[in-house]
């Protein structure tokens, strides 16, 4: 664990906003909590704002301040508390996270985390080149008897070798990911022994359990996922040549006066900027800022 | 109540009680970091541990667990806590070992040196030696505002400052982020603090995480003299400990008065300081010339002598400031009647309070303390967290416990608790007169209701008129009743009761401020530089004063004096407690108390004062008003008064109630003459937006 603090300005969108069904989902969920307790609902907003975004932005955490009647340092004081809350971009297609606690360690997770520094990036909670992938050491995710074991979304990948691994990433990477079979990635069902039962073996006359949930799994349409590569990993610096305000003669645009780097307005509303849907809402962040700035000093 | 046994001693204490109380009423001292009287219970720290027999083998956080919650053995032996055991002692040995593990060992270079919880602590149950040989942790430091300074790598996270301003300053901002090794206590996105309390963080911080910005190394607390004394940056007069190095304040901190401040002061009150040092007179000035120029004390009393025999009793007139003490505003009263003058006026602001209506029509009749009996409070033309910022953290108080409706007629604004905002001014005020708003109800329905009435609406033409209607509404919806007087008035300046107390006000035929500043031939200003000097018609000003501000700017004549910290003097705070402060320091240069240069002036113009010491004066001022002999005790205003006024109650023109403050940090000379109390000025405009750095 180390220090966790809000991403920096640059990877900042400007505004947050539920789509329709989140707000929808958000609303019933503050609706469970008794009057005056609404504040409650602050971990599972949280979470659908960091499901629907990837990670929890600094706009999601005022919205959602906003919605729930707290003040602002008390939602990050809950952000920055669990570790399960992204506070900067992760991969847009798959953030895999790799569990490294003592069974899956020994089991070789080790090598797992082998091949997300070769395959990701050499640092965990850093995104690879395209803004695709990225990783991070996590603990226990309760799949001990099947270690090693990944989790990726909501799925787990367990009973990994490296070479699974490397393909889970790969069809993650092309958008494919519904691709994989989650759960053991060996023969084994669920956590039951591997190899087959040990026990409770007399014919039920039920076809085997392993072939109906195998043949139904093998049967489901993948559909594959398309997302763009998204740029919200890209600069890694606070350096002055990566500030998106400075005049480039790529895009022609005028900087601010002072260079700064160009900040949003505190306590914005307005969400006309940031796209309904869950699509890649970082991807096109720093240039919409850029050009509302450009439109201000001409004004 | 119950009963238990501590260290084998037999003490009754009440239920409510936690088992860390229960230990010091026996006598027993238990160290701790977290826990604090007035704020809510973390048990985060650890430090508190006892031993409880009977209870689960293992050391118990005493400050987190009650009285109640321990068990007595079976055959009815009392429950028994040990604070001196073997395990108890290896148990604090070990908490203060994980305390210092990331604690650094800076102390030589830590302002906290010398008055630090933790260092004490570490005598008394640390060991001389450190088995951690890992890296310590390192945490940037944060901005939180120009007051509090951050040194993060000391925090223990006790969270006291996180409690504190939640709970009695009423600013969620700062807050514990992240968790275990690396939490962090900070302001979100290291904002500014926008309380105008937050100077307390820095008297509750056990550790030297949170220092005073202004003071910061500047000086040692053992190598300071230490005089308690009164704050007279408010009408409240909070007790504070002005600590002074030679003739230098260093530092303001407050001391405990539970009737008053209990253990906080406002921003203003602490760090005012570096403002005793700047823009002082220290010599006296003649204008010559059209220009100000240093003179000798003989040459500054043969101008006024001159001024004063070339003109009438009936044209000179005295203006008494806002921080001016009792024994020299009765000096200067004294002198001015023996010119045969009746034009006095203690009121800068022309608020319409006047002595001979009675004590209680201008005194904070339910006091602080009484805040917490009261259930409905209507604040009318106040804004008490600028006007006394200390009561109303004692609001706040007692609106935490529920129960309690706030109204407010006037400004509104942010006041750290909820209100119902009922208007603007006098029509909002003559609709409650007249019995008609829900507001009206709910007070009516309580059983002591509360009235406040603020100096913005005693003020401006209908001032009189609203103190009348305020006494109606206050005696028609019940607030004064046997025990209780809820008819309260607000007051700003530290010197006003006591003025009016004096009678330092116009007397027969005698001129207000306003008409002496337009039409005297010698004026007298004792301090006062919140008159308004654009419709100065006064031919010779004299300013007896300590800082160089407006009054001394349209002086012809500055006697230079003592400001508050250097003076003994009685000053009688809102709620009409008279109170002594006491000299910490010297004036600058030639300077010298207010009551002796008026005393030295009245003899250079032939009508000696019968006083030549400051026992004297006091022995006189006594034997003419004998309730300021009674040192921190309220000679509490007859009832009647409020009920007399009420009668007078006529109909107010339609007006809005202007606020009294309109700048917390730069209500008096003092404060215009600090930088610090500037610069938070500048952050407050600025809706404390300011860059970190």
């Amino acid at each position: 664990m180390s220090v966790r603090r809000l991403a920096e300005d640059q990877f900042q969108p400007a505004t947050f906003a539920f789509n329709a069904e989140n707000a929808a989902w958000a609303e019933a969920t503050i609706k469970k909590y008794p009057e005056g307790r609404e504040q409650s609902a602050v971990i599972p907003l949280l979470m659908r704002a960091q499901e629907q975004d990837g990670w929890v932005t600094r706009a999601a955490i005022e919205t959602i301040a906003d919605m729930l009647g707290m003040a602002y340092i008390r939602v990050l004081e809950v952000a920055t508390f669990y570790t399960q809350f992204q506070l900067k971009p992760v991969g847009t297609r798959a953030h895999v996270q790799v569990c490294g606690t003592t069974p899956c360690m020994l089991r070789g997770a080790e090598d797992l985390i082998r091949v997300c520094k070769s395959k990701i990036h050499p640092e965990p909670f850093h995104t690879n080149a395209d803004g695709t992938l990225s990783w991070e050491e996590v603990e226990c995710a309760g799949a001990c008897v099947n270690a090693p074991m990944v989790t990726i979304f909501k799925d787990t990948y367990e009973d990994l070798t490296p070479t699974q691994l490397e393909h889970i990433i790969d069809r993650f990477e092309a958008g494919r990911g519904a691709d994989i079979r989650p759960g053991p990635q060996n023969d084994r069902i669920y956590s039951a022994p591997q190899g087959g039962l040990t026990s409770l073996t007399e014919d039920t006359g039920k076809p085997p359990l392993q072939e109906a949930l195998l043949g139904k799994w093998q049967s489901a349409p993948a559909a594959a996922v398309s997302v763009p590569p998204a740029n919200a990993g890209k600069p890694d610096s606070s350096a002055v040549e990566t500030n998106p305000a400075l005049k480039t003669p790529a895009d022609g645009e005028t900087a601010t006066s002072d260079g700064a780097p160009v900040k949003r307005a505190r306590k914005s509303k307005s969400t006309e900027e940031l796209p309904a849907s869950s699509e890649a809402p970082v991807a096109d962040k720093p240039k919409a800022t850029r050009k509302k700035k450009s439109e201000d000093e001409q004004a | 109540m119950a009963k238990l046994k501590v260290d084998g001693k037999e003490i009754e204490v009440p239920d409510h009680f936690t088992l860390l109380q229960a230990c010091e009423e026996a006598g027993a001292e238990v160290p701790r970091f977290c826990f604090h009287e007035r704020l809510s219970v973390a048990g985060n720290c650890r430090m508190c541990l006892v031993e409880v027999k009977g209870g689960p083998p293992k050391p118990a956080a005493s400050c987190a667990m009650g009285v109640r919650d321990i068990r007595g053995g079976p055959n009815g032996e009392l429950p028994e806590v040990y604070t001196n055991t073997p395990m108890v002692k290896k148990a604090r040995e070990g908490v203060m070992e994980f305390l210092l593990i990331n604690h650094p060992l800076d102390c030589p270079i830590c302002d906290q040196g010398g008055e630090c919880d933790l260092q004490d602590q570490a005598m008394a149950f640390g060991i001389d030696s450190s088995r951690y040989t890992e890296d310590k942790r390192a945490v940037e430091d944060k901005y939180i505002g120009p007051l509090v300074k951050t040194e993060m790598n000391r925090c223990i996270h006790c969270t006291r400052c996180v409690r504190f301003t939640t709970e009695v300053a009423g600013i969620a901002e700062l807050g514990l982020i992240g968790r275990g090794e690396d939490a962090e206590i900070t302001t979100y996105l290291e904002q500014a603090m926008t309380s105008e309390l937050q100077g307390n963080v820095v008297d509750l911080c056990p550790v030297g995480a949170l220092t005073s910005k202004p003071f910061a190394f500047t000086a040692r607390p053992w190598e300071l003299g230490k005089t308690e004394s009164i704050d007279v940056m408010d009408a409240l007069g909070s007790a504070i400990r002005v600590d002074t190095r030679g003739r230098e304040v260093m530092r303001i901190m407050p001391r405990v008065n539970e009737q008053i401040n209990e253990e906080w002061i406002s921003d203003k009150s602490r760090f005012i300081w570096d403002g005793l040092k700047t823009q002082r007179l220290d010599r006296p000035y003649v204008r010559r010339d059209g220009r100000l120029q240093p003179a000798s004390w003989a040459d500054a009393f043969g101008a006024i002598k001159a001024a004063v025999s070339a003109t009438t009793g009936d044209k000179i007139g005295a203006i008494a400031g806002d921080l001016a003490s009792v024994e020299e505003m009765y000096a200067l009263r004294e002198l001015i009647r023996s010119l045969g003058s009746e034009n006095l006026d203690c009121r800068q602001d022309g608020a319409a309070l006047y002595p001979v209506l009675g004590r209680s029509t201008y005194l904070f009749n339910a006091t602080i303390e009484g805040i917490e009996q009261a259930d409905a409070l209507l604040i009318v033309g106040a804004n008490p967290r600028f006007e006394a910022a200390v009561l109303n953290a004692r609001i706040r108080k007692r609106w935490r416990r529920g129960g309690f409706p706030i109204g407010v007629i006037g400004e509104g604004g942010e006041l750290r608790y909820d209100y119902d905002y009922l208007g603007a001014g006098t029509d909002t005020l003559s609709d409650f007169v007249a019995g008609n708003g829900s507001f009206v109800e709910k007070l009516k329905a309580a059983s002591r209701p509360l009235i406040i009435v603020g100096q913005g609406a005693l003020t401006g033409v209908n001032g009189a008129e609203v103190l009348a209607n305020a006494a109606k509404l206050a005696v028609d919806v019940g607030t004064i009743t046997e025990g209780w007087n809820g008819f309260s008035v607000l007051h700003t300046a530290a010197s006003r009761v006591g003025a009016l107390d004096l009678g330092f006000v116009p007397g027969e035929g005698g001129k207000n401020a306003a008409a002496m500043v337009a039409s005297m031939d010698v004026l007298f200003l004792l301090g006062a530089d919140e008159v308004d000097f654009s419709a100065k018609g006064a031919k010779f000003t004299v300013y007896i004063g300590s800082h160089g501000d407006n009054g001394a700017m349209n002086a012809d004549v500055i006697l230079p004096a003592a400001a508050y910290t250097e003076k003994s003097g009685t000053w009688v705070n809102t709620e009409g407690r008279v109170q002594m402060g006491n000299r910490a320091n010297f004036p600058p240069g030639d300077a010298r108390e207010d009551w002796a240069i008026i005393r030295a002036l009245s003899d250079t113009l032939g009508k000696r004062l019968p006083f030549d010491s400051l026992p004297a004066l006091r022995k006189a001022l006594y034997a003419a008003h004998p309730h300021f002999a009674e040192i921190d005790e309220i000679a509490a205003g007859n009832p009647e008064d409020v009920i007399a006024l009420s009668k007078k109650a006529g109909k107010m023109s339609s007006s809005g109630f202007t606020p009294a403050v309109k700048d917390f940090y730069l209500t008096n000379p003092i404060a215009r003459a600090s930088k610090v109390m500037a610069e938070c000025s500048a952050l407050a405009r600025n809706n404390f937006k300011a860059a970190a750095e």
